[in-house]
């Protein structure tokens, strides 16, 4: 008879760790991110999230959709490979809506010389040029018209 | 009595399961896009790089970065011929506003873009307490930033100093490979806005990208390869004086 009520405590303290338990299934049901272990260790729905963040660069290709006549001329020119957002920057507004949002010229004083000024750090083959050398202070679109910089090309657009 | 507890012993358990499964939500669609079609990396072209910082720019400008922290940054090394061990290197405002120009003076100069390498078996995901940060099933190293806690684990963790704490956010912050673009058919924004094609996204699921052929015909690194994280920056060109 006591073994057997020895026995009765012990379920009763079993009892309590399956409560325990219980709670803690409940508890987990609600902190626990629905998405969470769907791929792995994590919320599944973060990729999502991070996924649909906004873009701020077009693309070239977007760009070259409306504005064939520039990727004539630059398609035939050395700055062939060179996407338009490389010089006029992130876009994507401007793709969006093109009445409202006008992109500014960049200023080819500083937009030339940070790929063309001359270092021993850029690769040889490079086109380098020392600005205050080679210009005199004249803007590089005076010759060179940057779509397509060979001389032979024509100046400015 | 005493069987009817064992059977409500083992009944709530199972209807607490049942019920959560019940419950759970459906994945969440990401149209035209299939992340088990992908394992996306970056091939890096040194002989390309001409230190313009654009990439540097490009990246703040598309994904917010703040000042003083940096998704991708490049480094300008200088190596001498007597000590090619200790290379000199300088990396002002992580290479954003360009370089200072470098003389000629008979030593080995060049410019080494870095990023977050999305390591295949990456020591920063390995780290984290609470599963914020892991490879997505594209081979992508992302951060949950509402599950980040900011405890900077995977910052030390690193081995290519790729991460930071962001100051504001107080989460951990670094490159997504622009997830937000390449998961819409696009380039990642320091792709896009590379003048010399120094930097290339690659899809080493795409049968049809020209980095197989490329890693076939060329000398490719990795950024410590003796850490076996298995990192998928490529890089052409890599002097073995580049920690």
């Amino acid at each position: 008879m006591s073994s057997f009520k020895e026995a009765r405590h012990l379920f009763h303290f079993a009892g309590l760790f399956v409560l325990a338990f219980l709670v803690l299934l409940v508890i987990r049901h609600y902190y626990v991110p629905r998405s969470f272990g769907e791929y792995g260790h994590y919320r599944g729905a973060a990729i999502g999230e991070i996924g649909s963040l906004p873009v701020k660069f077009a693309g070239h290709q977007t760009c070259e959709s409306c504005h064939t006549d520039i990727l004539d001329v630059k398609s035939k020119g050395r700055h062939a490979h060179v996407n338009c957002e490389v010089c006029h920057g992130a876009l994507a507004n401007h793709a969006n809506d093109p009445a409202s949002v006008t992109p500014v010229k960049p200023d080819t004083a500083v937009l030339c010389a940070r790929c063309h000024t001359t270092s021993a750090a850029k690769p040889k083959g490079f086109p380098q040029v020392v600005p205050a050398d080679h210009s005199n202070g004249v803007p590089c679109q005076t010759c060179h018209n940057p779509h397509s910089p060979a001389l032979d090309a024509g100046g400015a657009k | 009595m005493n069987i009817s507890r064992r059977q409500l012993l083992v009944l709530l358990p199972a209807a607490a399961v049942a019920w959560k499964s019940v419950l759970a939500g459906t994945p969440e669609d990401s149209p035209n896009y299939t992340m088990s079609d992908h394992w996306w990396g970056m091939l890096i072209d040194i002989p390309k790089c001409i230190g313009c910082g654009n990439c540097v720019r490009a990246c703040a400008t598309e994904n917010d970065v703040p000042d003083g922290h940096f998704r991708t940054w490049v480094e300008r090394y200088n190596v001498s011929d007597e000590d090619m061990t200790n290379p000199h290197v300088i990396s002002p405002d992580g290479g954003k506003e360009g370089f200072p120009v470098a003389e000629e003076d008979g030593e080995k100069y060049f410019f080494v873009p870095k990023m977050c390498n999305h390591c295949v078996d990456s020591p920063c995901t390995q780290v984290c307490p609470v599963g914020a940060t892991f490879i997505a099933p594209d081979g992508v190293v992302l951060v949950d930033p509402k599950y980040c806690l900011g405890c900077a684990y995977c910052v030390q963790a690193c081995p290519y100093g790729c991460r930071y704490i962001h100051p504001q956010k107080e989460v951990a912050d670094k490159c997504t490979l622009c997830y937000h673009r390449i998961t819409k058919g696009l380039t990642t924004a320091c792709c896009e806005a590379c003048p010399t094609g120094a930097r290339q996204l690659v899809d080493l699921k795409n049968p049809k990208d020209p980095i197989h052929e490329f890693l076939r015909t060329h000398s490719v690194q990795i950024l410590k390869p003796q850490m076996a994280t298995g990192a998928k920056a490529f890089y052409n060109g890599l002097d073995g004086s580049v920690r």
